[in-house]
C-alpha cells in the first residue's frame, strides 16, 4: 500500500517534471514555450488575443489588394474613376484603428501593471550578477549562499551526470542550476560586472537587462516543478550565445534539503537533487 | 550672339572623371549615390548570406574557417576569433544596410534625382554641398571597412557591438581601435546626411516652380521634406552620443561608465532618440515612392492627398517621442513604460491611413501590373505584416517575452528589408527608364520580383516562430531545437541572393540591349513633372520654369 502510494507520488511528480522538460524550445515550435507562471500565462493569452486582431487585419489588406488587382484590372475597367476624396471613409479608417487600439490597450496595460505588481512579499531574494560569460547567483538568506553558473561543457556531461541531452540540451544546460521551490515568490536582483547582459526565462515571462552600476528587480512565482532554460538576451561579446540560465523548480522539502546541503557541498547537493527529480522522471518513463 | 553663347553654356558638360568627381549636377550626384548604394548593398547582402550560412545548422559551420582565412589564426583561437567575427558581421550588416545602402539609395539617389525635377527646379539649392554630401560617403565606408581588420576585444577584430553600439561593450568591452574607426565612420556619414538634409529642405522650401504650393507638391517631395527634417533633428543627437562614447574611450570621461558616475542607459536614450526617427527616415521616402507608383498604374490621382501628406508629418512628429520602446527591458519605471506603449500605438493610426489610402487609390482605377506596381503592392502587403507585428511589440507587457529575440528581427526586416528595400526596387523599375532612357526586360524584372518575394519571406517569416520559441538575436549558435526554422530561413537567404544576381543581370541586359524607353513609358497615369521631360532628362532641366495650374 505504502509502495503504491509512493509510486503514485513519484508518478505525479514525474508528470510535472516530464511536462516541465517542455519548458525549453522544441523542434519546429511556432508558439511560446508552455507557461510556468501566472504572468507568462497572461502574456500567452495576450499574444493570442492580439493575433485575433492582427491576422484578420493582414488578411483583410491582402484581400482588398487582390480584389482591386482583379476587379479593377485595366481590361475589366478601362476608364478609371477620378474619385480622390471621401470624407466619411477617411474618418472611418482613422477612427476604426483608434477603437481597435483601445481594445488592445486595455488588456495590455493590465498585463504591464501585473508584471510590476507582485501579489505578495518575496520569500526568497536571489541576486544574479552577469559576467562575460557566466552568471553569479547569491541567495540573500540569513546565511548567504553563492555560486557561479556556467554553460555545461560537452566534455563535462559524464562527470556531472547530465548525459541526457533531452533534459540537459546542448547550449542550455549549466553546471549549477538555480534551485527554487514551487509556488514561492522569488525576487531576482539583476546586475552585471562588465558589460550589459540580460536575464531571461521564457517560460516565466521575465526578461530584464543586467546593467553594470544598476540593479533591476524582477519577480516570478513558478507554479510547476521542472527544469527551465533561458539564455542571455543582450549582446555581450564573443560568447553571448554561451551563457544560459537554468532554474530548477522543486518541492519545498526538496528545496530545503538542497539548501541545507548546498552551503557546504554544492556539487553533492545538486547531485542528490538530480537523483531525486530526474530519477522520478525515469521511473515514470519506465512505467509508461 | 549672346543667346548662342548662353546656349553653348548650358549644354556644356564636363568630360571624363571631372564630370563625376567635381559634379554639382543633382542627376549625376544621384547616379553616383545609386551606384554607391548598389555596391554597398552587395557588401551588406554578402555579410547576411554568410551569417545565414553559419546559422543553417547548429554548431559553428564557417566562421572559424573565415576567421582563420582573414586573420590567420588557428585552432581554438580561430573558433574564438570566429565568434567575434560573427558579431562583427551582424554589426557591419546593420550599419552598411542602413547608412550605406538604404539612405544613399532613397535620399541621395532617388530624391536627388527626382525631387528637383518634380518640383520644377533646375537643380538642388546648394550644388557644391550636394557634391560634398556624396563624397563624404566613400571615406566613411572605407573607415568602416578598415575597422573590420583592426583589433577590438582581445583576440577579436572588427566592431562586434551591434549597430546600436551600447556601452560598456563598445567602450571597455572593445578597447581596440576598430570601434574608434567605426565611430568616425558614423560621424562622417552623419555629416553627409545632415548636409543633404539642409540641401533638401532649402530646395523644397525655396525652389518650387511658380504655382506649386506645398499642398500641390508631389508626395515623394513631401516624404523627402519630412525625412530631411527627421535627419536634421535626430542625427546631431547621434553625433553627440557617439562623441561622448569616443571621449569615454580615449580621454578618460565617464559619461556612460558607472564607476565614474555615468550611466550606460544614458547612451541608449541618446542612441534611440536618433535611432527611432532613423527607422522612419528609412521608410518615409518609400511611402512617397509607393504613392506615385500606385497612382500611376491605377491611372488615378492619389486618394486623400492631404491625409497622405499629413499622415507622414504625424508619423515623423510622433516618431520623435517613442524612442524608449526599444528599451522596455532596461529597467524603465512602470509609468515610463505605460507612456511609451501609448505613444507607440498612436503611430499605427497614421500608418493605417496610408495603407488604406493606397488601396483606395487602386479602388475604381484601371490597373496594369507592370513591374514597379508589382513591387509597390508587394511593399504594401509586406509592410502591413511588419506593421502589425510592430503593434504587438509596442505592448511592453508582451515585448517582455519578445524583446531581443528573433521576433524583433523578423519584425524590423519585414518593415525595412521587405518594406524599404521593396520600395527601392519599385523606384528603380519605375524611374530606370527615365534616368537612363532605356527600358529593362520586364520578364527579367518580374522574375527578380518573384524570386525575391519568395526568398525574403522564407528568410523572415520563420523567424517569428524562432522568436516566439525564445531564440535570442545575435547568436552564432543555438540549441538544437531551433534547427528546423533556421534551416528554412537560410535557404530563403540563398534564394534572395539569387534574386540579387537576377537584378544585376537585368541592369546589364537593359544597358546592353538599349531599348529606347521614350519620355513617358507608363502612360497618362504618370502625371508628375519628370515624365514631361525626355528620357534621360537634359543635363540642365527647366530652363523655362514649368507653370503649375
Amino acid at each position: 500500500m505504502r509502495k503504491i502510494f509512493a509510486s503514485a507520488v513519484a508518478a505525479t511528480a514525474s508528470l510535472a517534471s516530464v511536462a516541465a522538460y517542455a519548458a525549453q524550445p522544441t523542434p519546429w515550435q511556432t508558439t511560446f514555450q508552455p507557461a510556468a507562471t501566472g504572468i507568462m500565462e497572461q502574456i500567452t493569452w495576450f499574444e493570442h488575443y492580439t493575433l485575433w486582431f492582427i491576422v484578420p487585419i493582414t488578411l483583410f489588406v491582402l484581400f482588398l489588394l487582390a480584389y482591386c488587382i482583379w476587379r479593377f484590372r485595366a481590361s475589366a475597367n478601362p476608364v478609371p474613376s477620378r474619385t480622390s476624396h471621401n470624407t466619411l471613409i477617411e474618418v472611418v479608417w482613422t477612427v476604426g484603428p483608434v477603437v481597435i487600439l483601445l481594445f488592445l490597450a486595455i488588456p495590455s496595460f493590465q498585463l504591464l501593471t501585473a508584471q510590476y505588481s507582485p501579489p505578495e512579499e518575496a520569500k526568497l531574494t536571489i541576486k544574479a550578477t552577469a559576467n562575460q560569460w557566466n552568471w553569479d547567483y547569491e541567495y540573500q538568506n540569513a546565511e548567504p549562499l553563492s555560486f557561479n553558473s556556467a554553460m555545461l561543457a560537452e566534455g563535462d556531461r559524464a562527470a556531472a551526470g547530465k548525459e541526457d541531452k533531452g533534459a540537459y540540451p546542448r547550449l542550455l544546460a549549466v553546471d549549477n542550476e538555480v534551485v527554487v521551490s514551487v509556488g514561492t515568490l522569488v525576487r531576482v536582483l539583476v546586475t552585471a560586472s562588465d558589460v550589459i547582459h540580460a536575464f531571461a526565462m521564457p517560460a516565466f515571462g521575465v526578461k530584464t537587462d543586467a546593467v553594470p552600476g544598476r540593479i533591476n528587480e524582477i519577480w516570478f512565482k513558478a507554479d510547476k516543478e521542472g527544469l527551465y532554460y533561458g539564455q542571455c538576451s543582450e549582446l555581450c561579446g564573443k560568447d553571448h550565445a554561451y551563457m544560459p540560465i537554468a532554474i530548477r523548480v522543486v518541492t519545498d522539502a526538496q528545496y530545503n534539503t538542497w539548501l541545507a546541503a548546498a552551503k557546504s557541498d554544492l556539487p553533492g547537493a545538486n547531485k542528490a537533487l538530480m537523483a531525486e527529480t530526474d530519477g522520478a522522471a525515469k521511473v515514470a518513463a519506465a512505467g509508461n | 550672339m549672346a543667346g548662342a553663347a548662353a546656349h553653348d553654356h548650358h549644354d556644356h558638360k564636363p568630360k571624363g572623371w571631372v564630370r563625376w568627381v567635381y559634379s554639382t549636377n543633382h542627376k549625376d550626384i544621384g547616379t553616383l549615390y545609386l551606384i554607391f548604394a548598389i555596391m554597398a548593398g552587395c557588401v551588406g547582402g554578402f555579410l547576411s548570406v554568410m551569417m545565414r550560412w553559419e546559422l543553417a545548422e547548429p554548431g559553428i559551420q564557417i566562421f572559424h574557417g573565415l576567421a582563420s582565412m582573414v586573420y590567420g589564426v588557428e585552432g581554438d583561437a580561430a573558433v574564438d576569433a570566429g565568434k567575434s567575427m560573427f558579431n562583427a558581421f551582424t554589426t557591419a550588416h546593420g550599419l552598411v544596410m542602413i547608412f550605406f545602402m538604404v539612405m544613399p539609395a532613397l535620399i541621395g539617389g532617388f530624391a536627388n534625382w527626382m525631387v528637383p525635377i518634380m518640383i520644377g527646379a533646375p537643380d538642388m539649392a546648394f550644388p557644391r554641398m550636394n557634391n560634398i554630401s556624396f563624397w563624404l560617403l566613400p571615406p566613411a565606408f572605407i573607415l568602416l571597412v578598415i575597422s573590420a581588420f583592426m583589433p577590438s576585444a582581445p583576440g577579436a577584430h572588427g566592431v562586434g557591438g551591434g549597430w546600436t553600439i551600447y556601452p560598456p561593450l563598445s567602450t571597455s568591452g572593445q578597447p581596440g581601435p576598430a570601434m574608434d574607426l567605426a565611430i568616425l565612420s558614423l560621424h562622417i556619414a552623419g555629416a553627409s546626411s545632415i548636409l543633404g538634409a539642409i540641401n533638401f529642405i532649402t530646395t523644397i522650401f525655396n525652389m518650387r516652380a511658380p504655382g506649386m504650393t506645398l499642398h500641390k507638391m508631389p508626395l515623394f517631395a513631401w516624404s523627402v521634406l519630412i525625412t530631411a527634417f527627421l535627419l536634421l533633428l535626430s542625427l546631431p543627437v547621434l553625433a553627440g552620443g557617439i562623441t561622448m562614447l569616443l571621449t569615454d574611450r580615449n580621454f578618460g570621461t565617464t559619461f556612460f561608465a558607472p564607476e565614474g558616475g555615468g550611466d550606460p542607459i544614458l547612451f541608449q536614450h541618446l542612441f534611440w532618440f536618433f535611432g527611432h526617427p532613423e527607422v522612419y527616415i528609412l521608410i518615409l521616402p518609400g511611402f512617397g515612392i509607393v504613392s506615385h507608383i500606385v497612382s500611376t498604374f491605377s491611372r488615378k490621382p492619389i486618394f486623400g492627398y492631404l491625409g497622405m501628406a499629413y499622415a507622414m508629418v504625424a508619423i515623423g512628429a510622433v516618431g520623435f517621442v517613442v524612442w524608449a520602446h526599444h528599451m522596455y527591458t532596461t529597467g524603465l519605471s512602470l509609468d515610463t513604460q505605460r507612456y511609451f506603449v501609448f505613444a507607440t500605438m498612436v503611430i499605427a493610426v497614421p500608418t493605417g491611413v496610408k495603407i488604406f489610402s493606397w488601396i483606395a487609390t487602386m479602388w475604381g482605377g484601371s490597373i496594369t501590373m507592370k513591374t514597379p506596381m508589382l513591387w509597390a503592392i508587394g511593399f504594401i502587403f509586406l509592410f502591413t505584416v511588419g506593421g502589425v507585428t510592430g503593434v504587438q511589440l509596442a505592448n511592453a507587457g508582451l515585448d517582455r517575452s519578445l524583446h531581443d529575440t528573433y521576433y524583433v528581427v523578423a519584425h524590423f526586416h519585414y518593415v525595412l528589408s521587405l518594406g524599404a528595400v521593396f520600395a527601392i526596387f519599385a523606384a528603380w523599375y519605375y524611374w530606370f527608364p527615365k534616368m537612363t532612357g532605356y527600358m529593362y526586360s520586364a520578364a527579367i524584372a518580374n522574375t527578380h520580383f518573384w524570386v525575391t518575394f519568395v526568398g525574403v519571406n522564407l528568410v523572415f517569416f520563420p523567424q517569428h516562430f524562432l522568436g516566439l520559441a525564445g531564440m535570442p538575436r545575435r547568436y552564432i549558435d543555438y540549441p538544437d531545437a531551433f534547427a528546423g526554422w533556421n534551416m528554412v530561413s537560410s535557404y530563403g537567404s540563398y534564394i534572395s541572393a539569387v534574386g540579387v544576381l537576377i537584378f544585376l543581370f537585368g541592369v546589364f541586359e537593359a544597358f546592353s540591349k538599349k531599348r529606347v524607353a521614350g519620355a513617358n513609358p507608363w502612360g497618362d497615369g504618370a502625371t508628375t513633372l519628370e515624365w514631361q521631360l525626355p528620357s534621360p532628362p537634359p543635363f540642365h532641366q527647366w530652363e523655362q520654369l514649368p507653370k503649375i495650374k
